[in-house]
């Protein structure tokens, strides 16, 4: 991944070189200060090691906390000129779009099979996200050539959406340390105890609805059903469901972790994919996307007991 | 068992319900647990460091950037939505209904990269929706066209996490059959994936169906914010 993130790190360099250039930046140090941090910790985290990063986590965090990560002034370029663009361009203007998804594909594809000396040239579970990676360099150079632009343009765009994104970015990655926290503070087997002490036992359907609404709340709680699943399976799902009351194993887990994901859905602890997604479509309410999904989580969550009632005891 | 480390998860819930800043109350959360739980500060920090180091890969998506950017600058928004505005047959429903069955599909297909937030929603599927959607019933009230967005987004994840866990190689899968051996049971890894099929089913209906009554529900919206306008410029 190393490679990987040299690259991630040079664009995010690039990006605060621009902000802290940016005289018409309302906050050019602060913000681009952030950046560079950040960029700090795909170049150098390794070599500065994890206690440089947990207090470079720190910095972020105080940065973004005091107000002082903002957007700078976007420099898109005017409407009639995107039209006229958009007209000549016309389809042709989709496939770099569209090279990013097919040529991921075709390179996971191609990574399964690429040996080196016998052995797997990339482990399986990096081969997607360096798929991915190779797809947008790909795409890049295409859409470059397309547009008729150069590199620096490049990183201009990416500036101005990355600083619509703002601190929003970051947080999924603290909440996975903050994840690392929560268990090594064992703060789930505290609360898988807290839910088998409150239900009554003997009835088959508690235990059923403790296990799939408690891995749905504890989901929310960490932000990730893999966080909560190992503590909601042991504390609740395997001595409750499968001992005391025979349930069967595969179906349970199966439906266990689907209930965990509907309250993934209902989460803003889940920032990559409920609140970026809301600061990248530039929405006011940064909940807009959890409002938007809340019934169908709800309403899936209750059918979800119901399924796992009937399946787990068939 | 010590039961300090509780407020952490306090203080990260009334965070979010205070509306401080969600970066500085999970560092701050991370921060305060560790110290709960009787760690040196100097642990803490290394916790968090690690943490933060092995998950950076969730910073990817930061590649994708410069080309829907330059796309953009491009007209790739403009361009979408013209396309689809001439289209009659497709309305926003529709529009989402389709791309809830294709990111579902591709997800249990193990597909689950090839689309996303930033690979398609914003570049593509959002703006087409929202021309589909105006075409239909003309200019949307801005709160109208918020809770479009947000559903387009919603769309995307239901599509994801209802479609992975089918697809046996997914690490979900692998995790769920893993802990279990670790616990004496052997189950295989297609057995869990299968068992999945019911929610993945579950999950295509409901959503699907608040899809297909969208339009109306725009319709209506829109409809009442102009009978709005009217009011307010009679009465003027």
């Amino acid at each position: 991944m190393k490679p990987l993130y040299l690259v991630i790190g040079a664009l995010l360099i690039a990006v605060a070189w621009h902000v802290a250039r940016d005289e018409r930046h309302p906050r050019r140090w602060a913000s681009g200060a952030f950046w560079a941090l950040l960029a700090l910790l795909f170049v150098g985290g390794d070599a500065l090691g994890p206690h440089a990063a947990g207090a470079i986590a720190v910095a972020l965090a105080a940065l973004a906390g005091a107000g002082r990560v903002v957007r700078g002034p976007a420099r898109e370029e005017p409407a009639a000129q995107r039209a006229e663009s958009a007209a000549r361009l016309g389809h042709r203007l989709f496939g770099p779009a569209l090279a990013i998804p097919a040529a991921t594909v075709l390179l996971v594809l191609a990574l399964k099979r690429a040996t080196w000396d016998g052995r797997p040239l990339l482990e399986p579970q990096i081969q997607t996200l360096w798929a991915l990676a190779l797809a947008c360099l790909l795409a890049g150079g295409l859409a470059l050539r397309l547009t008729r632009r150069g590199p620096a343009d490049g990183v201009h765009a990416a500036r101005d959406l990355l600083e619509a994104i703002g601190w929003a970015g970051v947080l999924p990655l603290m909440l996975a340390a903050l994840g690392a926290v929560f268990a090594a503070a064992g703060v789930g087997d505290l609360l898988a105890r807290g839910v088998s002490a409150v239900i009554p036992v003997q009835s088959a359907f508690a235990c059923v609805a403790a296990y799939a609404v408690g891995m749905a709340l504890f989901t929310m709680l960490m932000g990730n059903a893999f966080a909560a699943f190992p503590v909601m399976t042991a504390g609740v799902g395997l001595p409750l469901l499968v001992r005391l009351h025979g349930a069967d194993p595969a179906s349970m887990v199966a439906i266990g972790m689907l209930s965990g994901y509907c309250g993934t859905l209902l989460t803003p602890m889940a920032a990559n994919f409920n609140i970026v997604p809301a600061a990248l479509l530039e929405l006011k309410d940064p909940h807009a996307v959890i409002r938007a999904q809340a019934p169908t989580g709800i309403v899936l969550l209750a059918v979800n007991v119901m399924l796992m009632y009937v399946i787990v005891f068939r | 068992m010590n039961p300090w480390p509780l407020l952490g998860v306090a203080l990260v819930v009334a965070g979010f319900a205070l509306r401080l800043n969600p970066l500085m109350v999970v560092v701050a959360a991370g921060l305060a647990t560790g110290l709960f739980a009787g760690l040196s500060p100097d642990e803490v920090l290394r916790l968090l460091g690690e943490g933060v180091l092995r998950n950076r890969y969730l910073l990817l998506f930061v590649l994708t950037l410069p080309v829907i950017g330059v796309l953009e600058r491009s007209g790739l928004r403009e361009h979408a939505q013209a396309t689809i505005a001439k289209l009659r047959a497709v309305t926003a429903g529709r529009l989402l209904i389709a791309y809830l069955a294709l990111r579902q599909a591709l997800s249990m297909l193990g597909l689950t990269n090839i689309a996303g937030h930033a690979q398609t929603v914003r570049p593509l599927i959002a703006p087409m929706a929202e021309a589909a959607a105006e075409r239909a019933t003309g200019p949307l009230p801005p709160s109208t066209r918020q809770r479009l967005l947000g559903l387009v987004a919603g769309t995307d994840n239901v599509g994801l996490f209802f479609g992975e866990d089918v697809f046996v190689a997914f690490g979900a899968v692998l995790l769920m059959q893993g802990f279990l051996e670790s616990n004496g049971i052997v189950v295989e890894p297609i057995r869990i994936a299968l068992w999945g099929l019911p929610t993945a089913i579950a999950a295509f209906a409901i959503h699907g169906f608040r899809l297909w009554r969208l339009d109306a529900r725009l319709q209506r919206e829109a409809e009442a914010e102009r009978a709005a306008a009217d009011e307010a410029e009679t009465q003027r």
